[in-house]
């Protein structure tokens, strides 16, 4: 069964290598990365903290936008195409089950995430601490953002997947991806503001609130980084967010997401006719 | 039954409101190969996938040496060629095999003399994508060898094939079925299948029509032999009335009557002597036969 998983990923890295997908994701990553992490070099001095914990602060931001949308973009389209040219009609007659196939290609694009997230964020970390501000505690803050960024993209995977079993056409697939990364991480977090504004700190502010925003992968992922490290609360103003839910619930937010959404993936790639 | 590989009991399919395929009832045995015969849309493909367990069956069953259609045990032993091979463009042909034999759990090696047995080994390093069909379908019959299948279903093998190659894909199939694999070959390249199946089965919008050896496909149909005799061009219109036949052109006249009569027809034209110059008799091609069930006769 590993064997076979195995194959599945080897054959889907290849996959992703080849279409240049691995080196587009890396050097967004990179970009952006750096791009945050000098951009974001004004404002130490005011705040006192270092230059990496600014850049971690602002990444983490960029995150929540960025590796939702590459998981989607690298997920859309392998249930969908495959059904489309007749792939996996014949791949599932050979002897691999649907559990297989799904985790195998699941671990080959958790393979490349991790590629294009490590040296995005290794390159800002090597960078700002070139330029004299780094700490301990900044390189801490640094490597949680890599391995929940990480788990963020793995939930977004595995959506990405039943999106694409639920339309099984790529370009149904490609619109409902797109759809959901804007809800997840734009509307969502635009309605749960709008409700702040009109509740004015009553009942739903205190107790609701909190909760909502622990449901949303995309919120959790960005709490559970905030409330890890103090400095980079105080980097990002959040305090307040941060210290109303306990840190028990981000974390299992944070870790079952994926599982969640990987049972969702199988549940809908049972139902599809290949 | 330990025989019989496969055994399709009164299997139906309904697409919405049309019933693609409706009571089909086949087996296949060990070494056996049948010949699935149709128009397009006549049910063939569906019925393939459904053997696979890749389209729910709605009615009857299948079983594959003895298991459910898809189950582990049925995909171990069964091989599937599809229509149009779908592998992915990015790959190379060895990658793409590599895969199957990994997931088939065979030994590295049998993935270069795979290569080799289909006549790939040079192009197995550049990507799918760059592939004429042809070479895509000697990949499709390359993982359709690999694990020593129990059964082989292969749709429309030899479409886009040129001759070459399709002479290539039948010495394979040959092979297969020295091993004791149960071929099961849809087609409606029906020349080519006469020598080569031991039994025909002929689908008719979603129904088995007919479902017999060659021979005896010919025998229940009755088709007519048809004799051309030639002649000079001066005795054709003698020779057309002594016998009865019509002229087809200024030196031929084209007689048909029963396999039965065909003797005595025969010895009626050699009675003419002289005046024919030659016969040819002309037995009903799998064509007329194909023809003559798939657009009239149902099964009895």
């Amino acid at each position: 069964m590993i064997k076979r998983m195995l194959a599945i990923a080897v054959t889907e890295l290849l996959i992703a290598a080849r279409n240049r997908w691995i080196a587009i994701a890396t050097a967004l990553m990179i970009l952006f990365s750096l791009a945050l992490t000098f951009a974001g070099s004004a404002p130490t001095g005011a705040l006192g903290v270092d230059l990496l914990t600014v850049s971690v602060a602002s990444m983490t931001t960029l995150s929540v936008y960025l590796v939702p949308l590459l998981a989607l973009l690298l997920a859309f389209d392998s249930i969908a195409g495959e059904v489309e040219r007749g792939g996996l009609a014949l791949l599932l007659t050979h002897p691999v089950s649907r559990s297989e196939v799904l985790i195998g290609k699941l671990i080959a694009h958790i393979v490349a995430l991790l590629v294009a997230i490590f040296l995005g964020l290794g390159a800002a970390g090597f960078a700002a601490w070139a330029a004299g501000g780094a700490s301990a505690e900044s390189i801490a803050a640094l490597s949680r953002l890599g391995w929940s960024a990480v788990l963020l993209g793995a939930t977004f995977l595995s959506i990405g997947y039943a999106l694409s079993a639920l339309t099984r056409n790529s370009v149904s697939a490609a619109g409902m991806v797109i759809a959901i990364w804007v809800v997840f991480v734009v509307l969502y977090d635009l309605g749960l503001l709008g409700a702040l504004v009109y509740d004015g700190g009553g009942y739903f502010t205190q107790q609701v609130f909190p909760w909502l925003l622990v449901a949303n992968p995309a919120d959790a992922f960005r709490l559970f980084n905030l409330a890890g490290s103090e400095s980079l609360a105080a980097a990002t103003g959040l305090t307040g967010a941060v210290g109303a839910v306990p840190y028990w619930a981000v974390a299992a937010s944070l870790l079952g997401w994926p599982l969640i959404a990987l049972l969702l993936a199988r549940i809908t790639l049972r139902r599809v006719e290949p | 039954m330990p025989t019989n590989e496969l055994v399709i009991r009164d299997v139906s399919k309904w697409h919405g409101k049309v019933e693609a395929i409706s009571g089909v009832n086949l087996t296949l045995g060990s070494g056996e190969r049948v010949a699935l015969l149709g128009h397009n849309g006549a049910g063939k493909t569906t019925l393939i996938r459904m053997i696979l367990g890749l389209t729910r069956i709605d009615g009857g069953e299948i079983s594959v040496f003895g298991a459910a259609p898809g189950s582990a045990r049925a995909r171990q032993d069964t091989a599937y060629l599809p229509e149009a091979v779908a592998f992915h463009k990015s790959l190379t042909g060895r990658e793409q095999l590599r895969l199957f034999t990994k997931l088939a759990g065979e030994p590295k090696a049998v993935t270069d003399s795979l290569l080799e047995r289909v006549g790939l080994e040079d192009a197995a390093d550049r990507r799918i994508g760059t592939w004429s069909k042809g070479m895509r379908q000697r990949l499709g019959l390359a993982q359709v060898m690999l694990g020593r299948p129990k059964l082989a279903l292969l749709d429309e093998p030899t479409s886009g094939l040129d001759p070459i190659s399709r002479t290539d894909f039948y010495e394979i199939l040959d092979e297969l079925v020295a091993q004791g694999t149960a071929v099961l070959v849809s087609s409606h390249a029906l020349t080519e299948l006469e020598a080569r199946t031991d039994r025909i089965a002929i689908l008719r919008k979603g129904k088995l029509v007919a479902e017999d050896s060659l021979a005896s496909l010919r025998r229940r149909a009755q088709l007519p032999v048809r004799l051309i005799v030639s002649t000079a061009s001066e005795n054709a219109a003698q020779v057309a009335t002594e016998l009865g036949g019509a002229r087809v052109n200024c030196r031929g006249v084209e007689l048909s009557c029963t396999a039965h009569d065909k003797m005595a027809r025969l010895g009626r034209i050699a009675e003419l002597g002289g005046l024919v110059d030659d016969v040819d008799v002309i037995p009903p091609s799998l064509e007329d036969l194909y023809r003559h069930f798939a657009t009239g006769e149902i099964k009895q």
